[in-house]
């Protein structure tokens, strides 16, 4: 699996992979972000906790551009997102660039948006074969290598509706590594799934993780956090509250409001 | 009332059940199961053949020569008509699809320019009868006497302006503006997590719209589209006002020699039935090609 890593180690160390400077997003009235700033290296995995609607999932879209910022500044990759730098003026990209700035990324959704009408193997090479047109057989051969990664070569033929929510997940994380990308966004991977299937979509994220992929995941899992994460950070109200790595912040939080949101997870 | 009484009778049972000893419950549980009956189903289609037999009875014996029907039903100038009838609703459909599938993506583009330019042409193609437009087309002289591009091809619209192409521009470009408001439902019945998994692959906005968007909404799009396939077969019949030489056109230039008024649209009626019928059947097949990956037909009955 090497070909899925290989574009993290050749970037110089120093540069992070997310670089966000006052990032701010707003909906109308409601300021979704207030001021982000944020660096995440190659390798790292970060994971972000906080209550709903204290921006994770805004921060996430911002990234991969599902969500265009209001203000600050975003780099993914080394690159300004979203924008061209002219003397003192940031001007929008147009379509195209942006779909080629989104390839960095991978995204994982909370409800796995598989294409309902492809085949779980159908959807993993669409975006290879039909975005980056590579040759099909290629395409082939590592979807299939991907979805045995996740467990699911068995079901390579078999349509969305045919799978359990854990499985739609591992296949939807497996389109997302087929585009190659240098990070990986997950948005509550897990809160769609019945409970005893989140195992084994963690499972798959805790390979990736071990693999050295770079990732970004919004949970409200504090154990894989605990387990997994690089680094934590807990945001509230659009802005990071806490960061730090996970023993810092999951058992031993500075902040107040950390350390009562993280009693009101544990119940 | 009739219905409570089985519940009322089981509720009776299973109390009796209760006290009864373990070899009864035994015999109970082996007793056959009969299934519920539709009286009312062959009460039903008793009356209806009835009725239809007094139908055709009635048209047996009406004023209608029925050798007539059989001699014209594969006359010559019918023939051609249906043909005629087939070949236009085919083309005036296709181009009514593209000019709705083109259209519908403009209006729900982020560009208002295309949005509205969307907009003005559904307003207007659907603010007017068909038939006025029929005319119109093939009126076109009388607004543009040459079409073409000045000094290089010039051609007078008098020529130009056939029954056929006045025809297939008056039926397709209506029927485009009809076609774009069911392909724009189809787009919105799409899920916006769609939209977005495409994105997050980096398609951009035509190819996931080709590739995603569009092979989802076809399940809805394409119910309504049959529907509109059907009526434009049938909306054919209004360009015998333009002289294009359609079934009813061919049908009643036949029965303005012979007078066989009934025996000739029994003719054009006979082959509408038969060719909307083999289209539904088509129509079937294409739902159940969309219907891939969608699951769970069965609950939908």
């Amino acid at each position: 699996m090497s070909g899925i890593n290989g574009m993290n180690g050749g970037a110089q160390p120093a540069q992070p992979i997310v670089r966000a400077v006052d990032l701010r997003k707003s909906f109308g009235e409601f300021h979704a972000l207030q001021g982000i700033t944020l660096d995440v290296a190659a390798g790292e995995v970060l994971c972000v906790i906080g209550p709903s609607g204290s921006g994770k999932s805004t921060l996430l879209r911002c990234i991969n551009q599902l969500e265009t910022v209001s203000d600050g500044a975003l780099w993914v990759g080394g690159e300004l997102v979203g924008f061209r730098r002219v003397g003192d003026e940031l001007h929008a990209l147009s379509e195209t660039e942006i779909a080629r700035q989104r390839l960095k990324t991978g995204m994982v959704f909370q409800r796995f948006n598989l294409f309902p009408h492809m085949t779980a193997l159908e959807n993993v090479v669409e975006g290879p074969l039909h975005v980056q047109k590579r040759p099909r057989a290629d395409v082939s051969a590592e979807a299939r290598a991907l979805l045995d990664r996740v467990g699911l070569l068995h079901k390579c033929d078999a349509f969305p509706i045919e799978l359990s929510g854990g499985q739609q997940q591992r296949v939807a994380i497996a389109r997302a590594l087929a585009m190659r990308p240098q990070l990986m966004l997950f948005d509550e991977p897990t809160s769609a799934l019945d409970p005893e299937l989140v195992g084994e979509v963690l499972a798959v994220m805790r390979d990736l993780a071990t693999s050295g992929m770079t990732m970004i995941v919004v949970t409200h899992e504090l154990g894989f956090a605990r387990d997994v994460a690089s680094r934590v950070l807990f945001m509230d109200q659009g802005r990071i509250v806490e960061t730090g790595t996970p023993e810092q912040v999951l058992s031993a939080p500075q902040q107040a409001r950390t350390r009562e949101f993280i009693s009101a997870v544990r119940g | 009332m009739g219905r409570q009484l089985p519940g009322a009778a089981m509720l009776s049972a299973g109390v009796a059940a209760a006290a009864a000893p373990a070899d009864e419950l035994g015999a109970i549980s082996h007793l056959k199961h009969v299934p519920r009956r539709y009286w009312g189903r062959y009460v039903a289609t008793a009356l209806i053949v009835i009725a239809l037999l007094f139908i055709a009875n009635a048209f047996a014996h009406g004023k209608i020569e029925w050798s007539y029907v059989a001699r014209f039903l594969t006359a010559q100038s019918i023939l051609s008509g249906l043909v005629n009838t087939i070949v236009m609703s085919v083309l005036a459909m296709a181009l009514g699809i593209v000019l709705g599938v083109v259209t519908a993506v403009m209006r729900l583009s982020t560009n208002p320019v295309l949005s509205w330019v969307a907009r003005g042409y559904t307003w207007l193609f659907r603010g007017t009868p068909v038939i006025l437009q029929l005319l119109l087309w093939f009126n076109l002289a009388l607004v543009f006497p040459t079409i073409g591009i000045p000094g290089l091809v010039e051609m007078r619209t008098v020529d130009l302006m056939t029954p056929f192409l006045a025809t297939l521009l008056g039926l397709g470009i209506n029927q485009g503006a009809y076609t774009s408001e069911v392909v724009r439902a189809g787009l919105l019945s799409v899920d916006v997590g769609q939209y977005e998994a495409a994105k997050s692959i980096g398609m951009p906005r035509l190819l996931a719209l080709r590739r995603v968007i569009l092979p989802q909404a076809m399940r809805v799009i394409i119910p309504p589209i049959g529907n509109e396939f059907v009526g434009m077969i049938k909306l054919t019949s209004l360009a015998s006002v333009i002289q294009f030489a359609e079934m009813l056109h061919s049908a009643q230039n036949i029965y303005y020699a012979n007078a066989r008024v009934i025996e000739l649209l029994i003719v054009a009626g006979i082959w509408y039935v038969v060719v909307v019928t083999v289209l539904s059947l088509a129509q079937a097949r294409v739902e159940a090609f969309y219907a891939r990956g969608a699951g769970r037909l069965a609950a939908r009955q």
